[in-house]
């Protein structure tokens, strides 16, 4: 499924939900479901930095596809990660650096991406962006 | 729906009267009632707070100290009555020895650059203490460095008091001065100032009290406790931001340089070379935050008109009330059990991140801090990385804190 048809089915999953307590419920049951880092990957290079909610990141690239291992200390963070993953992981790093991240606003989950937020997701859509970018660097080698 | 009442009827004053003083409380956020808990970050501005500033933009504005006509002396006026009515505050001993300055966290700078410069040598050592907040860490540490100086900490023990005996062991013939807060901003401590002062003056070792989170909430009498200096932040304190105090003795203001350069500080200037002005405009380079400061003297007004006793009576029986009700949450672990604290609660509910416990509260109206509050060094001491923090003013109210309690209790339900 490309990028833009997996967010519509998310929205559509979303529109189930009458209220913001349902919703976040959702998010903290998606976020206890993500499997965890790798021990391996929880190093301080791959924490995201200047953010009170510790979040790691790490990624794979394999067949020309992005992969994706990504946690954080807050379980609300960890559901917002766990459909960033769902979107982008296994897609191209073309795709994800082109990538029109709607879903977001669809959700009314705008206000977790805030630069003025202590939590760490505005720095990690950056860091994936950044990421898909430099591997995209390397294909064209 | 959820109403202010005052059904617990221990208040020596009134608390529907005193809520309406503050236009910001009787707002809705997400549709629900607005419940303020943090003022510990910033308290909410009294109606004649607010009035004053638009008044004095309206009918009086005018740089103070500098014009020859009508405005200017009027505001000058305005701004100097400011200082007397701070002065009063703080039962200072001089008018001179109040300076003002951008806040708390900028009076302790002037204090670290101006008191370094003229006492401050290599191997010398300053105490600080283990709850210190980053801003009473900080300057020392610039200062450290930029003279070869070492900082030392005094400890605390789990309850989050000071230890005393480990500070008396502290203090040497190196020690040039000792900075520790009035109150912790992250675990509500009040430390014991009139002992630390009195140790260090056994020592001959001058004494800055960071009153940031204790002048809203005790009484502050530097002639009782005979600090050196002490600083505290405007706008914690009701009035207006941007508009801090430093206090210090005379004997010390006299000596230290000046902090800034530029009008208002000089007495002559020349290409060659430049003689200061007296106290306090020595230490008040440039146009100074006049508005905030007539401001800051009609917050302190009003906390006068509505009585210091009573609002810590109101207080200590809204500690009171909050300690048990929140020590009864199964789950919850309070940080901060000192014998003698103010309102603040500092806790982690279960092991749900502290982010995750403020946003939920963010989405029933609730405004509390997640996080390390300023106060890195100190959770080290506790193992932990922060916590969510609930801080009262005199305008909370009983049932608020039943609110909070209910909402941790489904809280705990959803991330159960």
């Amino acid at each position: 499924m490309s990028i833009d048809e997996i967010q519509e089915e998310i929205i559509k999953e979303f529109k189930n939900f009458d209220n913001w307590m349902d919703k976040y419920n959702y998010l903290i049951k998606l976020g206890k479901d993500l499997s965890p880092i790798d021990s391996k990957y929880k190093t301080e290079d791959n924490l995201i930095k200047g953010c009170q909610v510790k979040t790691w990141f790490h990624s794979t690239f394999k067949d020309g596809k992005v992969f994706y291992d990504i946690n954080s200390s807050s379980i609300m963070i960890r559901g917002i990660i766990a459909l960033l993953i769902r979107v982008l992981s296994g897609q191209k790093p073309e795709d994800i650096k082109n990538a029109d991240l709607y879903f977001i606003d669809e959700m009314g989950l705008r206000e977790n991406f805030s630069p003025i937020r202590p939590n760490s997701l505005w720095k990690l859509i950056n860091r994936i962006k950044q990421d898909a970018i430099l591997y995209e660097t390397k294909m064209a080698k | 729906m959820y109403e202010i009442k005052n059904t617990h009827k221990i208040s020596l004053f009134d608390i529907t009267k005193v809520r309406n003083d503050f236009p910001v409380l009787s707002q809705k956020i997400y549709g629900k009632p607005f419940i303020y808990f943090d003022n510990a970050a910033t308290t909410q501005k009294p109606k004649v707070v607010i009035e004053m500033i638009n008044k004095l933009y309206s009918e009086y504005n005018s740089n103070v100290h500098r014009g020859v006509h009508y405005l200017s002396e009027r505001m000058t006026e305005m701004y100097e009555l400011a200082r007397k009515k701070i002065q009063d505050y703080l039962n200072a001993r001089h008018n001179h020895e109040i300076i003002f300055t951008k806040g708390a966290t900028d009076s302790i700078n002037l204090v670290a650059y101006s008191f370094g410069e003229a006492y401050v040598k290599e191997n010398d050592e300053i105490i600080i203490s283990e709850m210190e907040h980053h801003s009473n860490i900080v300057p020392w540490q610039m200062l450290c460095k930029r003279k070869g100086a070492h900082l030392r900490v005094i400890p605390i023990n789990d309850k989050g008091e000071l230890l005393l005996d480990e500070y008396k062991k502290l203090i040497n013939s190196k020690t040039k001065l000792v900075a520790v807060t009035h109150v912790s901003n992250s675990l509500g401590t009040i430390n014991p100032i009139k002992e630390i002062v009195a140790i260090a003056h056994e020592n001959n070792i001058p004494v800055l009290i960071d009153g940031a989170q204790g002048i809203q909430h005790e009484p502050v009498d530097v002639e009782d406790m005979d600090c050196d200096f002490y600083v505290f932040s405007g706008h914690k304190i009701y009035g207006p931001t941007g508009i801090g105090v430093l206090y210090g003795k005379e004997r010390w203001l006299d000596e230290m340089p000046p902090y800034q350069g530029g009008g208002d500080m000089i007495e002559r200037v020349t290409f060659e070379h430049t003689t200061y002005d007296e106290l306090p405009f020595k230490f008040e380079a440039g146009t100074s935050n006049y508005i905030s400061t007539i401001g800051l003297g009609v917050a302190l007004d009003y906390l006068v008109s509505i009585g210091l006793d009573n609002i810590q009576n109101y207080e200590k029986k809204l500690l009171d009330y909050s300690t048990t009700k929140l020590m009864a949450l199964n789950g919850l672990k309070l940080y901060g059990t000192a014998e003698k604290k103010v309102c603040i609660f500092s806790f982690l509910l279960n092991s749900i991140h502290p982010y995750d416990t403020g946003m939920f509260l963010d989405k029933m109206g609730i405004a509390v801090r997640a996080g390390h509050h300023c106060t890195q060094p100190l959770w080290e001491h506790y193992k932990i990385e922060g916590t969510v923090r609930a801080s009262l003013a005199f305008y909370n109210t009983f049932e608020e804190i039943d609110f909070l309690s209910e909402a941790l209790k489904k809280i705990q339900k959803m991330f159960g």
